[in-house]
């Protein structure tokens, strides 16, 4: 497919933005300014104060001189750079691939997609008259090379659309600034007269290379397609992404529902023909009025079953607010991975954690309450109760080491230890009666103490000695006291969890 | 061969109890629970997998010795290489503790959740689950709708369902098949060793569809379940219709 290319130029990108900003400003001449060399100097002159001949530039005396009654503002700092980045970001409704192009430029590479709006002078105009809208004074041009639909862009008086392999022919009439080349070259070049392209363009390359350098050929090269130019993309284009544009403006559920199914479809059909599943998609809707609203969902392990994932985003779609209407949704997978084989189960036994409606439920549970609220746990390297389990960061991540087993734990372990009273023999005697929630328990049976350090490294305090004790109806408790006996010292006594 | 009312009768009940989740000896391809003459208390005289059984549980103790013999019944549902989840609202499950029952804590899926709803809910959406082994469930309280509506997943996908009520305000009917009652009772070694033995439980089942309610002491000794008496103790009630 032969490549297109539109760059867009803001003849007044930050004044306009202004105006925008402050609607007052429309009829009245102002500039921007910013300090240079201990005075302010022109940064922006919107199009009544350039008829008065004040330019980039000019410093502010200078042009205060020219028009008494110049308004004149403080320029923001980086305010270029943020506003293309704003508008190349609104630009992706027209094709995915956008780029800005500082300080006052976007480059578009619309390769097959003009068509969609039937034909290059109907999106050029739809383009232009958005922007008109907006408050913008944009110039539009598209040609096969960056480097002609930036000269064309920058320096044509009419004829915007330079029609495939006509670079050469539209370059001709241009000046030499038109080709992007150093100052030094441009000088070089007005000084030996050559005042359009057409006057250098035949010459014999040696010859230019001699006097001019390479760059000057380099420059001809990529504006009439010798050489291929790429643009780095506001967005990186995602190697998984379907997009569909809407006719009209999609408000209702149902709508959004099947341009969600049927982009679920494409996108799941393409990752089975790949052996792929996905584990993280978001699906865009671009709202008319500009806005951008977002649905995520994660699963557990990698799908492509466009069911199950259409199950997922179902959830999730009544908080989509279509306002006025939406007219582009895309679907992109942000992270893809290989399929696990499915393998069939041999009668009686399962597939444990690796089970494909297993990880579906989670999926679905983990999109309704929240994939926090799901836990699965790992032994953990330490004695200390509380740390002796980690979560683990995936359904099928295998066992590190092997659960500590010996030492009796009890089924039920309070998050906190609770305070409880006792009556103790001194010194490591386990307690003949404790008060817990008002109740006195006696101890009839007891097993310990077990001594648990606290990890200094880790967390300062004292050590804990726990007791295994059956009161008088069988319950069977966990106690400790924290820390030694000792006169001096404060210890205490809890109670820490319930034995099965 | 003109077959007499009653065997007729006979035969649709053999049928309704199959229907509500009891199977015959033969049919029952899972592992053995080992809880030996319980199983005499259910119908066809077989432990009865894929079905929800409501454990009640009083106190913070109850509720532990209930888990515990739920862990004893879930170390042989989950042979074979089972997954299970466990749904809880507090969140006090301690999973090394799990090893004492022969589970391997890193097999479990646990879900904590806050509110009743949403736990029912994830209770029915898990027991719909074919992959699963079994679906553990601590929540307050169970009503006849929420049951009917588990005990309905479950029909279609033979999951095995626990669900613990604890400290329940009110015990509602349920369409459970059984109700359990576990509490602690006292340990004790043979030779009156010092110290706190195995875990030991009364068991009361107050409730079966078809079977015979009973009570039983079990003792968790080298991974199964060991009677402490031997004596047949199945109370002889009058049998209740329930559910």
């Amino acid at each position: 497919m032969p490549k297109r290319f539109m760059t867009i130029w803001f003849r007044h990108l930050k004044t306009d933005w202004f105006v925008r900003c402050n609607p007052t400003l429309v009829a009245t001449a102002f500039v921007l300014a910013a300090p240079d060399h201990g005075r302010m100097v022109v940064t922006a002159a919107n199009a009544l104060a350039q008829t008065q001949g004040i330019d980039l530039g000019t410093a502010i005396a200078d042009a205060r001189a020219v028009m008494p009654g110049l308004a004149v503002f403080d320029d923001i700092a980086g305010l270029s750079t943020k506003l293309l980045t704003g508008l190349a970001g609104w630009c992706i409704r027209f094709t995915p691939e956008t780029a800005i192009d500082p300080p006052d430029g976007l480059i578009l590479n619309i390769s097959g997609c003009a068509h969609l709006w039937g034909g290059e002078k109907k999106y050029l105009t739809d383009i232009q008259n958005r922007f008109i809208q907006f408050g913008y004074d944009a110039r539009i041009a598209i040609a096969d090379t960056i480097v002609t639909a930036w000269a064309v862009c920058r320096f044509a008086k009419e004829n915007n659309i330079i029609e495939s392999g006509q670079s050469a022919a539209a370059l001709m009439a241009l000046p030499p600034a038109a080709l992007r080349f150093d100052t030094a070259i441009t000088e070089r070049l007005e000084k030996l007269g050559l005042r359009q392209i057409s006057s250098f363009i035949n010459m014999p390359r040696p010859s230019l290379r001699r006097r001019f350098g390479t760059q000057l050929l380099q420059q001809l090269d990529k504006a009439l397609g010798h050489e291929e130019e790429q643009i780095i993309p506001l967005i990186p284009l995602q190697p998984y992404q379907e997009r569909l544009p809407c006719l009209e403006p999609i408000v209702t559920a149902k709508g959004i529902e099947i341009a969600l199914e049927r982009l679920l479809n494409a996108l799941c059909l393409r990752l089975k023909k790949e052996e792929k599943g996905l584990r993280h998609a978001v699906f865009t809707c671009y709202r008319i009025d500009g806005k951008i609203l977002k649905l995520e969902i994660g699963t557990n392990a990698a799908s492509c079953n466009s069911n199950h994932l259409f199950k997922l985003f179902e959830i999730k779609i009544d908080t989509l607010e279509p306002a006025l209407g939406i007219e582009l949704f895309t679907l992109d997978a942000l992270k893809v991975e290989e399929l696990q084989a499915v393998q069939e189960n041999l009668w009686g036994s399962f597939a444990g954690l690796n089970d494909t409606g297993l990880s579906e439920l989670l999926d679905r549970i983990g999109g309704k309450v929240g994939a926090d609220k799901i836990h699965r746990y790992l032994p953990d390297e330490h004695y200390w109760p509380e740390r002796s389990f980690k979560l683990a960061n995936a359904l099928n991540e295998p066992l590190q080491h092997a659960w500590k087993a010996g030492r009796p734990r009890p089924l039920q372990l309070l998050s906190k230890p609770e305070p409880v009273e006792v009556t103790a023999p001194i010194p490591d005697y386990p307690p003949m009666n404790f008060r817990y929630k008002g109740t006195l328990h006696k101890i009839i049976k007891a097993d310990g103490p077990e001594r648990i350090e606290q990890e200094w490294w880790l967390q300062q305090g004292q050590h804990r000695d726990y007791y295994y004790v059956e009161d008088e109806q069988g319950n069977r408790y966990w106690l400790f006291r924290l820390g030694h006996y000792d006169t001096g010292k404060l210890y205490q006594w809890f109670i820490h969890g319930f034995f099965a | 061969m003109i077959t007499s009312k009653a065997d007729i009768i006979k035969q649709l009940q053999k049928e309704i109890i199959s229907l509500q989740g009891f199977k015959t000896k033969s049919e029952n391809n899972n592992a053995n629970t080992g809880l030996g003459s319980i199983n005499n208390a259910f119908p066809n005289a077989v432990f009865p997998f894929g079905a929800v059984h409501e454990f009640i549980a009083a106190t913070a103790e109850d509720k532990a010795a209930s888990l515990g013999f739920i862990a004893g019944i879930l170390s042989s549902c989950l042979k074979n290489n089972g997954a299970a989840i466990w749904i809880t609202d507090t969140g006090n499950t301690f999973p090394p503790a799990l090893q004492t029952f022969g589970i391997a804590p890193d097999k479990i899926i646990f879900i904590k959740l806050n509110r009743a709803k949403e736990i029912l809910w994830a209770m029915e959406e898990a027991l719909k689950c074919k992959g699963l082994a079994a679906v553990i469930c601590e929540v307050k309280e169970l009503s006849f709708l929420a049951s009917r509506r588990l005990q309905l997943a479950v029909e279609q996908s033979q999951v095995t369902g626990f669900i613990l009520q604890c400290n329940p305000r009110v015990i509602n009917t349920t369409a459970c098949i059984c109700r359990w009652k576990i509490t602690a009772t006292p340990t004790a070694f043979a030779d009156d060793m010092p110290g706190v033995g195995f875990p030991r439980w009364n068991v009361s089942l107050l409730k079966v569809r078809n079977g015979r309610p009973g009570n039983w002491q079990l003792e968790w000794t080298a991974g199964r379940f060991r009677h402490i008496h031997t004596i047949h103790t199945i109370v002889a009630l009058p049998q209740k219709k329930t559910g």
